[in-house]
């Protein structure tokens, strides 16, 4: 008869039963492990480093928080030419061989770079503000190359801008048209915080959607320097680390690992798997891994590990031991 | 009005009563003799066990449950106050270090947990199903501290959503399970996967205590199959 169709007396046979109090053993796991929690926590604390903001950003780098804007205007950031789910750009698409899921599922968060992080909020804080209404009439009036030769003489002396300890940024001169209006007019927005609040605006009032204002902060610099300082960019093993110097998410080690070695990490690859799609070739792997876990009764050779390496011998030492001074010959006490 | 408290009297003169035969059908007869026979109450809450579960493995899996416990209790009380309370108010920030410090527990049991049970081979005798429900477990407990950790408002937040969106997006999930909608994430942390994570440890637990704790391995009185 199949092992599990035998009914307990019968699959217990030959096992000595001891008294066993369960409802005495949740109640002692309980307070025990709330009373390591409490300890942790009163000792401890728990990590809250405060939020990034776009206000935060414009004042502690406001080069770098200018940058980003004329690129989303001009189209250049990464999140500009993503690619699904935000836009049909194909600059963050990732594929195996035929299989293309990022782009089969297509657009379902709609990013427009430079009208949803820059024209359109600025349109919408041109009450009052001659100037920057003139600026945008002028700017959107302009041919394409136009514009993009104005940004592109913008974001090249950027990088010669300079920055004053009032927070003042002097952009050397040239030729940029009316995007030196915009840019400062990005700037003074984004100081004041309502540039946050722009980037969460939808056409309803209740908001929760922060897709908008991350993906602008994630086109900076800003915020991946505050990891890096933190350790928690990926080549630190980021995905399982926590700010500050608490335990993060260490069951994630696995999944992050693959991220460190070849193929994963390199430009050349192996077998179509590189650097370039490596998010879908890690989360294949741990898939895979996963559906391996799952189905370990039922896989020859996976199943047998436990009985090839003897760990079990630890964990039943006792057992075997009364096993042994019993001859094997123990029978049913209860 | 009588004596609620009054005992009860019946008249003697009353036809007797009928043999109690559990010959009733239908679904509710049949579902309840499925659940008697499955799970007893002698084994869902026993008095006595196999000799050889006196290893510290097997206290892996109640301490897990035991974290779980404070770790919705705490989880409650934080949905309960608002998501920002935790960060304006210390009696909130405490009940967060209670979560924090639970979710660490929770997975290092959870995890010599199942190392416990695969170097025991745990699914051997028809538990291939405990087995398989305890990976499930384990899958939607990433995904639920996943979203917890995306939900806290703070900088930590922030930068997972921003990076775990790559990957979710290169899976063509993106659009479906978005990182950086708080709101998703946040109805998806606090509701569904603790209720998917609660229900299938009650199930696992049944599991168990129906099947009952597995030989061990090499045991001379176990007949190979």
């Amino acid at each position: 008869m199949k092992a599990s169709k035998v009914d307990k007396q019968t699959y217990y046979r030959g096992v000595r039963m001891i008294p066993y109090d369960l409802l005495k053993e949740v109640t002692i796991a309980m307070v025990a492990v709330l009373g390591v929690v409490l300890i942790l926590s009163a000792v401890l604390s728990s990590p809250d480093v405060p939020s990034v903001t776009l206000q935060t950003w414009s004042k502690a780098n406001p080069i770098d928080f200018l940058t980003t804007a004329s690129g989303e205007l001009s189209g250049s950031t990464v999140v500009a030419g993503y690619g699904p789910p935000y836009n049909s750009g194909t600059g963050s698409v990732q594929s195996w061989g035929p299989l293309e899921p990022q782009q089969w599922a297509g657009v379902h968060v709609p990013i427009d770079a430079p009208n949803d992080f820059v024209l359109q909020p600025l349109t919408q804080a041109t009450a009052g503000d001659a100037e920057l209404a003139a600026a945008l009439t002028a700017y959107q009036a302009a041919p394409s190359d136009q514009q993009q030769k104005w940004l592109t003489s913008y974001t090249t002396a950027l990088g010669t801008a300079t920055l004053a300890s009032d927070g003042t940024v002097t952009v050397p001169s040239g030729d940029f048209g009316p995007v030196t209006v915009l840019m400062n007019r990005m700037l003074t927005l984004a100081r004041s915080g309502g540039l946050d609040a722009l980037l969460l605006t939808s056409d309803h009032f209740y908001q929760t959607d922060f897709s908008r204002a991350l993906l602008f902060l994630d086109d900076g610099g800003y915020i991946a320097d505050l990891a890096t300082q933190q350790k928690l960019i990926g080549s630190d093993w980021g995905v399982m680390n926590e700010t500050g110097r608490y335990p993060g998410s260490a069951w994630l080690w696995l999944y992050t690992m693959w991220y460190q070695i070849p193929p994963f990490n390199s430009s050349t690859g192996f077998l179509g798997i590189s650097a370039a799609n490596t998010d879908l070739a890690v989360v294949g792997v741990m898939l895979l891994l996963t559906a391996l876990l799952f189905l370990v009764p039922f896989i020859p050779g996976l199943r047998d590990i436990p009985r090839w390496i003897p760990i079990h011998k630890l964990i039943w030492r006792r057992h075997y031991a009364e096993m042994r001074r019993t001859g094997a010959t123990n029978t049913m006490q209860q | 009005m009588s004596d609620e408290r009054a005992p009860v009297t019946i008249d003697p003169s009353a036809p007797a009563a009928q043999p109690v035969v559990d010959d009733a059908t239908g679904w509710t007869a049949s579902v309840r003799r499925r659940v008697e026979k499955t799970l007893p109450i002698t084994e869902l809450l026993p008095t006595k066990q196999p000799a050889y579960i006196g290893s510290w493995v097997y206290v892996f899996g109640v301490v897990t449950i035991a974290a779980l416990f404070w770790l919705v209790i705490s989880g409650v009380v934080l949905a309960f106050f608002g998501s920002a309370w935790w960060h304006v108010s210390s009696v909130g920030h405490f009940f967060n270090s209670i979560h924090f410090w639970s979710v660490q527990m929770f997975f290092i049991f959870m995890v010599l947990h199942l190392w416990g049970q695969f170097w025991g081979a745990g699914w051997r005798d028809g538990r291939a199903k405990t087995w398989m429900v305890g990976v499930v477990i384990f899958s939607i407990s990433v995904g639920t501290a996943f979203t917890g950790y995306v939900v806290q408002q703070n900088f930590d937040s922030q930068w997972i959503a921003i990076n775990a969106k790559d990957a979710i997006n290169s899976t063509g999930f993106g659009g479906l399970f978005n990182a950086l909608n708080f709101g998703q994430m946040y109805g998806l942390h606090v509701m569904l996967f603790p209720i998917g994570v609660t229900l299938l440890v009650v199930l696992h637990i049944i599991q168990v205590r129906a099947k009952g704790v597995v030989r061990p391995i090499d045991d001379p009185f176990q007949v190979a199959p």
